[in-house]
């Protein structure tokens, strides 16, 4: 059976997750073989790539927002799980500690350290592979630290007195060393880091975070190996602070909503989702229904991004039926953003790589078995 | 420590790819990654699949059933704390197509899906930057 011809409506409608006062509707993708009869909905690659479209909204290091139109939910969950838990980063794993005379307990004071963001250079990052510790009891073999699986870290610090110190003075001027920063703890480089590492080293991303704070005579050296992991194992190891998606909200004005009214309506949105405008000849050339009411104001959709969809326009009896509220189920709206260790666009680059890993690895066990 | 030396030679063999299958049996700790569940028939399989959850169990259940030669594809994790996962695929018993080649075509299509989004999000991004100069 030939697919059937079908209009732009319809294939919007099927896309839009409706949302009603009390309810939400459509809400589960229908783009499986035999769901719509007589339509080829089998897995194609070229309709997959003309359907995709990326669109950037911010690009920062810190911060990267981005659309993801043309995707099945199952897919772009897929990412977002990968970069909160799955992405592999370097956090500090193992700290040994030489002396610590502090009044913080040395399991707190490391866990500290294993919270604090490293950065270092993005080549050396990719050079860095994963180690695995030896368990014996539990049968794991497991491997020796090596410069390409451990990163040595130091941090030694001890509080004195300054000469001459004044008598009711803060402790910042009685003492050398009171705080203990993240910027104390200094890079080790093994073997070939020296040279993998060199556009950047490996260093805490924020200097200014209190680890600790000492008075005289007390000391902190501790050697500490740092390691990849993954957020699964320890929230240490998640490269973003947040990564999440929504979907982009629709709005759709069914019957003019005019003058007095408009001011009204565009009170229940954010700010800058919906414009109120005379009504001009363009105008009723784009809606032939607002003919009657040249000259008038009336409400229009302007950035339907901007909305939160609070639902506020439906608990107002005079829009009832001129509105309608919707989201576009296959429209993701990614916001993602870095601890610090990578650029937030090449943290969702790396998230694709990792699930195409995970296909990979499994493809691979099917061949062995198969054969 | 030991240096990378020894590493960079294995390498030089062109070892990587079989490196990186060692990484994953490391990484297992000398448990299977796929086991066939019992009951299997001609059109009809369910998988164990080992240190896999949500994430890759709900997108390769998405491609699976996007092949119109499965007739049910769904996946599971029964137990929380065991980081199994269950992948159940049947086939139409009036095609040629087998549970495993469902599975494989699955894992086919979402690495060519996956390198199709590298590509549109590198373009996109590099489009966005070059636009704010």
């Amino acid at each position: 059976m030939a697919p059937a011809q079908l209009s732009q409506a319809e294939l919007d409608r099927r896309k839009t997750v409706g949302i009603n006062p009390e309810t939400v509707t459509n809400i589960t993708s229908t783009d499986f073989p035999g769901h719509h009869p007589g339509e080829d909905a089998a897995w194609s690659i070229d309709r997959f790539s003309k359907g995709l479209e990326v669109k950037f909204h911010k690009n920062s290091y810190d911060e990267a927002t981005f659309s993801l139109i043309g995707i099945d939910a199952s897919v772009a969950n897929a990412f977002r799980r990968i970069l909160i838990a799955e992405v592999p980063t370097l956090a500090i794993e193992t700290c040994y500690f030489n002396n610590n005379t502090s009044v913080i307990a040395d399991e707190v004071l490391a866990h500290r350290l294993g919270l604090i963001p490293l950065k270092g250079s993005l080549r050396g990052l990719d050079y860095l592979k994963w180690y695995v510790r030896p368990d014996p009891e539990n049968g794991i073999e497991g491997m020796d630290p090596s410069d390409y699986n451990t990163v040595v870290l130091n941090l030694y610090v001890k509080c004195e007195w300054k000469p001459n110190p004044p008598e009711n003075g803060e402790p910042e001027e009685k003492y050398n060393h009171s705080n203990v920063y993240a910027r104390d703890i200094k890079w080790e480089p093994m073997g070939r880091q020296k040279e993998e590492f060199e556009d950047l080293e490996i260093q805490p991303v924020n200097p200014d975070i209190l680890i600790a704070k000492l008075r005289p005579g007390q000391e902190i050296d501790i050697v500490m190996h740092a390691n990849l992991g993954k957020g699964g194992d320890h929230a240490k190891f998640s490269p973003v602070g947040t990564a999440t998606y929504r979907l982009l909200p629709k709005i759709e004005i069914l019957k003019p909503i005019l003058n007095q009214d408009a001011l009204e309506f565009q009170k229940c949105f954010p700010a800058g989702v919906i414009d109120v405008e005379y009504v001009d000849a363009k105008a009723v050339t784009e809606n032939e229904r607002l003919r009657p009411h040249e000259g008038e104001q009336y409400a229009k959709v302007k950035d339907p991004m901007k909305d939160t969809v609070s639902r506020e326009c439906l608990r107002h009896d005079k829009f009832k039926g001129k509105v309608k509220l919707g989201r576009v189920q296959d429209h993701f709206i990614f916001q993602v953003e870095s601890t610090g260790q990578f650029p937030s666009d090449r943290l969702f680059l790396e998230s694709v790589k990792v699930l195409k890993y995970k296909a990979q690895t499994l493809l691979r066990a099917l061949d062995n078995i198969d054969s | 420590m030991s240096n990378s030396a020894e590493r960079d030679t294995e390498m030089a063999n062109g070892e990587a790819e079989e490196d990186s299958a060692d990484e994953q049996e490391l990484l297992l700790g000398g448990l299977e990654k796929l086991v066939i569940l019992p009951g299997q028939t001609s059109h009809a399989a369910s998988f164990q699949i080992e240190q896999e959850d949500h994430t890759l169990g709900n997108s390769l259940r998405y491609f699976i059933n996007k092949n119109p030669d499965v007739e049910f594809c769904g996946y599971t994790i029964p137990h929380p704390s065991e980081t199994k996962m269950h992948i159940r695929i049947q086939t139409w018993e009036d095609t040629p197509t087998t549970a495993f080649d469902a599975l494989r075509k699955g894992l086919e299509d979402m690495i060519e899906a996956c390198d199709v989004v590298t590509e549109k999000f590198t373009d996109a991004r590099d489009g966005f930057e070059a636009s704010k100069q």
